[in-house]
């Protein structure tokens, strides 16, 4: 029950982007599934780009990958998404990566 | 008794109300949040039927045996999945590797080649049974992998930077010819003919070149520097080349991390051109006469489509069909072309002549759409 809620105060929560005022949790869920996916799988087991479940991230500081989501990493196909992101969507993102992201809900 | 009698009766009608029908106007389009296809008819634009069951379909593409009736469907997951269209179930299905991008079929029909990431290699299995025949590991991940004539294949290595050619005339025995490429090769294609194959290159400016018909000569640079040193954009979708734009003498592709396509000429495989675009190009498609090419966008502009007059070299129409746009296939003589919004939930049909949207379809997150002509053209 607590677990649930908390979820949907996740989902719902909406996350303030420098540039655009607030995009909502599911949005960013979306995205990442969608649009990271076309690198990374949408399961994020990877792809082109490496997997990004739980297991292959454990060890690492969600403040280090939300550095290499906001700037890339040189000299890979992992691309900078500053323009796209907020510094906040970027922390939430590696945070969520690392409990093991949430699955997008079916419309 | 009385219950078999029924059921004699009941198949009969279901025999009655199946007329015979050819398979020449069908096609599948991905619904990938699904794992499902639906089989679609391009000349009543309708939705025939769903097929479920194959698994995680993000990136997934479709290659059709010659029969045009069985379509083998590569999922993201390393199934490989045989459907029958006509009968709109899953013949066989394999697991066959971690992590899969795509595969390709032989000349002749008989074999079915899948391309993976992990752990990254080719697989070859008979089309009829989905056996395993032979394997051949590369330690890379495997991208634009093409079918050859004389049962070869074609594809790059992104980790390796090398362009091999696998012959499978002894489908158990590969024999394998490697040549050195450039840095990431992302994806690749082959010419109508079968003569060149291509890879697109993402660590540097430029296109491997193989003349499959003059190996010995090795791979050749074209369009090297076309970025001029600029720092390119940021790339947040690989473009495909698979789809191949071909329109008479010239070549048309995607640039990386520009708004551009490249425009070459198939003679001398030089520059002939580029042609200004509205965002970083994913796929650029010819229509089957190679009058238009049309080009969709990489995330964020991917709700928009351009297309290009191949006479002038012009953008002649800006169209904004729907959300994220992700894959366009034209029907087989072009004169529709089927447009999936993922994030509408549709497919939307165009008219190539006057732009005009002639028929919205509903479908789950549509990725890929895969029109049975394909079952005769090389390279897909
Ligand atoms: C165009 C392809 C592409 C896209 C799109 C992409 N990535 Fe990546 N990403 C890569 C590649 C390739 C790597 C591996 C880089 C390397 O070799 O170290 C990577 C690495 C990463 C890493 C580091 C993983 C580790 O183990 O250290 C994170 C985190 C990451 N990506 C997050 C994201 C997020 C979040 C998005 C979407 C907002 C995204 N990526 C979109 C290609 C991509």
């Amino acid at each position: 029950m607590r677990a649930a809620l908390v979820l949907l105060s996740l989902l719902f929560s909406p996350l303030v982007s420098a540039s655009e005022g607030a995009v909502s949790a599911s949005d960013t869920i979306r995205l990442v599934r969608q649009d990271c996916g076309s690198c990374h799988g949408m399961s994020l087991q990877g792809g082109l780009g490496t997997p990004l479940t739980r297991e292959a991230l454990a060890g690492q500081s969600a403040e280090a990958l939300a550095v290499i989501i906001l700037h890339g990493k040189h000299g890979t196909a992992m691309p900078p998404w500053k323009s796209l992101l907020s510094a906040t969507q970027a922390q939430w993102i590696a945070e969520r990566l690392l409990e093991g992201f949430p699955e997008e809900k079916q419309p | 008794m009385r219950f078999g009698w029924l059921l004699a009766s009941l198949m009969l009608t279901a025999c009655a109300q199946t007329p015979l029908r050819g398979t020449g106007d069908l096609g599948i389009v991905i619904e990938r949040a699904n794992g499902r296809v639906a089989v679609v008819d391009t000349t009543a634009k309708s939705v025939l039927g769903r097929i479920d069951g194959l698994g995680d379909l993000s990136h997934a593409s479709v290659v059709y045996g010659r029969d045009g009736r069985h379509a083998y469907v590569f999922g993201r997951d390393g199934g490989l999945t045989k459907v029958d269209i006509l009968e709109q179930r899953i013949d066989k299905r394999v697991m066959q590797a971690g992590n899969s991008i795509g595969g390709s079929i032989s000349q002749d029909g008989r074999l079915v080649v899948a391309q993976n990431y992990t752990p990254g290699g080719i697989k070859v299995f008979d089309a009829v049974t989905l056996e395993l025949l032979a394997e051949v590991p590369t330690q890379s991940k495997v991208v634009g992998l093409v079918d050859l004539p004389g049962q070869k294949f074609a594809y790059a290595l992104f980790d390796k930077g090398e362009i091999w050619v696998t012959d499978l005339s002894d489908p158990r025995q590969p024999r394998t010819e490697k040549y050195p490429a450039g840095l990431q090769p992302y994806d690749g294609l082959v010419t109508p003919d079968g003569r060149y194959y291509m890879a697109g290159l993402f660590g540097e400016d430029g296109i491997a070149l193989l003349d499959t018909w003059r190996p010995e000569l090795g791979v050749k640079k074209i369009l090297q520097h076309y970025g001029k040193g600029e720092e390119k954009l940021p790339v947040f979708k690989m473009p495909h080349l698979r789809g191949w734009a071909v329109a008479g003498n010239q070549a048309y592709l995607p640039a990386i991390g520009r708004h551009e396509v490249l425009v070459v000429d198939k003679g001398n495989w030089q520059e002939a051109g580029r042609i200004a675009v509205k965002s970083q190009p994913v796929f650029v498609m010819a229509r089957p006469d190679g009058r238009q090419v049309w080009v969709n966008f990489a995330h964020p502009d991917n709700s928009w489509v351009q297309v290009i007059d191949t006479l002038t070299g012009k953008v002649i129409k800006t169209l904004q069909p729907g959300k994220a746009i992700l894959h366009m296939e034209f029907s087989p003589r072009g004169e529709h072309v089927w447009l999936s919004a993922r994030d509408d939930h549709s497919v939307h049909i165009y008219d190539t002549q006057t732009f005009e949207r002639v028929a919205t379809l509903p479908a789950q997150s549509p990725s890929g759409i895969f029109f049975t002509s394909r079952a005769a053209r090389m390279g897909f």
